[in-house]
């Protein structure tokens, strides 16, 4: 079945107007060259003016806590898994401190910091180099602030990889949708609800719009917040009175890298108190 | 002319079957490449681009160094030049063949290669790279060929050639300073993000083109009764002393700003390049390999009495050239590359598969090359005697 822009289109309002919400349309679509990024919102749809993120890593206990993100993350996106570096992909990543924020370690700063394993993602930084460098606009920014591809567009020239400062990218340089060594699918179990890639192209995280567009929250923040209160918080960055704001008035966060301009939307929360002790927000 | 390229000896064709061995091999491993993904290449999530980009970037400033004979002869009125421009020229549209050919094998999704032009993105580097090079090409066919044909009658160019001629010096700055910035502008990725990058790339270009326009005139020289002549090889010779000079100077700049100032994250590259990081030194002995030969032609040119024996220049340029094309074709792309974002080492070397394909790449420009040459050649061995004028 092929279907072209205005049939979806229809195809959203109807569905839209039925209550159904984008999902089942995006059921609806799957295996078409429709893209994730031409997601359309439905009536719960959450909205921003720029999404953000805030990680506060002392938060996550356990490597299952670590795990569980992760997972939830590369399952619902039908990210392969390659299990070698070279051609891995990956959306979201633990690192040490001194691999996160390579230039900040010291060889004195206390152990735990040291030690402590930080969730890393893209940023959707607010000046992005890869939207920049991009020569067909398969990658570009939202009106929300959400750094986003069009896989269909995607030459897979590269480019992007290089200009990211983050490594957030990954280029499939083997068929994703096919099989390990042993003759495993590389996708474990496929989620029918989102798209699968092709061989060629460059991806990375999404901030999940999909689920924004249905009201939910990203899966490895809805995730954190079953083992954790604050590990993982999004939000607007752009109103004062969100969540995302009040714990970056509140506590000293760092961004990654920020001294190159490329204005990060993900802040790491280091140290300082506990925002929910802090008077003034309660 | 072309019916000049069918003409030819039982070397020609030797060579050009040689060749086209080549290239049919480089045929199969791209169709693996095609089937399998660019993972049957040497390049990870770390290293993302690898030999074929360096061989592009390399062969821009092949491209680009056709200038210097276009300078000198149509600028300066050096009349010697006038029968070696064309080579210049056409080593040009060859060299600009195997650019495109490079950036095909390297991209992910070639069918959608029309996309650069369907979605034209202004503030996209690679896309300004696109248009700079089909023109440069596009340039160089129409000049080489309007003149060559007029000599081979024996008549002046047509007058509305001029302009063309005129455009394609600044075109070919214009190419080599836009592969730059395709490094040079990239936060993050401090190898790369240096102010001296065009200026490295034009005078590494300017170096090694008119290096390679010497071995191959000396070639001509030898398998056909053309004689480029001694004086235009000699003029060549000093043109590539300076521009060799002026390179090595560049890359002590690099080198300066990188330790003086003590920031590590200027030094780590060169430390991986040179002596190894975190214990991993793959590309060391490369790189000792590409300083020592700079520094023995440099030389070995420096000094008029030696640059003066053709033997010697060609021992330089082809020393040179190798040179440059270590530097400038492997480790410039790969130690951007690394350390990685996160301040780790992935080292990257090509696999058969890219190697075989970037030979046939090479074989192509290489079979162009003969076509065009055997063309030019055969026009010069006519008009032999004939004063020509441009
Ligand atoms: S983190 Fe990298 S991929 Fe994400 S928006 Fe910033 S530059 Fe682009
Ligand atoms: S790989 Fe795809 S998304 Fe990245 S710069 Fe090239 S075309 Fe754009
Ligand atoms: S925001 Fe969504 S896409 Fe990004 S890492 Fe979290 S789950 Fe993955």
């Amino acid at each position: 079945m092929s279907i072209n822009r205005r049939e979806f289109l229809r195809l959203a309002g109807v569905s839209a107007l039925a209550g159904v919400g984008g999902v089942a349309v995006f059921n609806k679509l799957q295996n078409n060259a429709l893209e994730a990024s031409e997601f359309t919102a439905g009536p719960n749809a959450l909205n921003a003016k720029r999404w953000a993120m805030v990680v506060d890593m002392s938060k996550f206990k356990t490597p299952e806590d670590y795990k569980r993100c992760m997972d939830a993350c590369h399952s619902t996106h039908n990210v392969p898994n390659f299990s070698n570096p070279k051609d891995e992909i990956k959306w979201i990543w633990p690192e040490k401190f001194e691999h996160a924020f390579p230039g900040q370690e010291n060889p004195y700063m206390n152990e735990e910091t040291k030690e402590k394993s930080f969730l890393l993602l893209c940023n959707h930084c607010d000046n992005p180099p890869c939207v920049r460098v991009c020569p067909t606009k398969a990658t570009f920014k939202r009106k929300d602030g959400i750094v986003m591809q069009d896989m269909h567009r995607c030459i897979g020239c590269r480019f992007c990889m290089a200009a990211c400062p983050f490594g957030a990218r990954s280029f499939n340089y083997r068929n994703p949708r096919g099989k390990d060594a042993n003759g495993q699918p590389l996708i474990k179990e496929e989620n029918a609800a989102y798209p699968t890639r092709t061989i060629g192209v460059v991806e990375k995280c999404t901030f999940c719009t999909e689920r924004l567009a249905v009201g939910k929250l990203p899966a490895c923040v809805e995730v954190s917040n079953e083992f954790s209160k604050g590990g993982l918080v999004f939000g607007d960055l752009d109103d004062p009175g969100s969540e995302v704001r009040k714990i970056i008035s509140a506590k000293y966060t760092i961004r990654r890298k920020s001294e190159i301009g490329t204005q990060p939307s993900v802040f790491y929360v280091i140290g300082g108190n506990d925002y929910a002790i802090v008077p003034e927000i309660l | 002319m072309l019916d000049k390229a069918l003409k030819g000896s039982r070397g020609y064709w030797g060579w050009l079957f040689f060749l086209m061995g080549i290239m049919g091999a480089g045929f199969l491993a791209y169709l693996y490449q095609f089937k399998n993904g660019l993972g049957v290449t040497g390049l990870s999530r770390d290293i993302s681009w690898g030999l074929y980009i360096g061989q592009f970037t390399f062969l821009v400033g092949v491209a680009a160094s056709a200038v210097m004979l276009v300078i000198p002869y149509y600028l300066h009125d050096y009349k010697k030049f006038g029968k070696i421009v064309i080579l210049g020229e056409f080593l040009a549209i060859s060299a600009v063949i195997m650019c495109m050919l490079f950036i095909m094998a390297d991209m992910g999704q070639p069918m959608r290669v029309m996309n650069i032009f369907l979605h034209p993105t202004l503030n996209s580097v690679l896309f300004w790279d696109t248009v700079v090079l089909n023109g440069y090409l596009f340039l160089n066919i129409i000049i080489g060929w309007i003149t060559l044909e007029s000599d081979s009658k024996g008549i002046k160019p047509p007058q509305w050639i001029k302009p063309f001629i005129y455009l394609s010096v600044p075109w070919a700055v214009s190419i080599h300073t836009v592969t730059a910035f395709i490094y040079a502008g990239l936060p993050g990725r401090h190898f790369w993000l240096s102010a001296i990058m065009a200026a490295r790339f034009l005078a590494s270009a300017f170096a090694g083109g008119p290096a390679l326009l010497i071995i191959l005139a000396l070639l001509v020289r030898k398998l056909t009764k053309f004689d480029p002549g001694k004086e235009p090889i000699q003029a060549l010779g000093k043109i590539v002393t300076y521009a060799m000079f002026a390179n090595v100077f560049f890359l002590g700049l690099e080198f300066f700003t990188a330790f003086y100032s003590g920031i590590p994250a200027h030094q780590h590259s060169f430390h991986y390049l040179y002596a190894g990081l975190d214990g991993y030194n793959k590309l060391v002995p490369l790189m000792w390999t590409s300083s020592i030969l700079a520094v023995v032609s440099l030389f070995l040119l420096i000094f008029p009495s030696f640059r003066k024996k053709e033997g010697v220049l060609a021992f330089a340029c082809v020393s040179l050239f190798i040179s440059l094309w270590i530097d400038k074709g492997f480790g410039l792309v790969i130690g951007g590359f690394v350390p990685n974002m996160f301040e780790r080492v992935t080292e990257y070397w090509p696999t058969i598969p890219e190697t075989i394909i970037t030979l046939a790449v090479w074989a192509t420009g290489f079979f162009v090359l003969t076509v065009l040459y055997k063309i030019a050649v055969t026009v010069r061995e006519e008009t032999a005697g004939i004063e020509i004028e441009h």
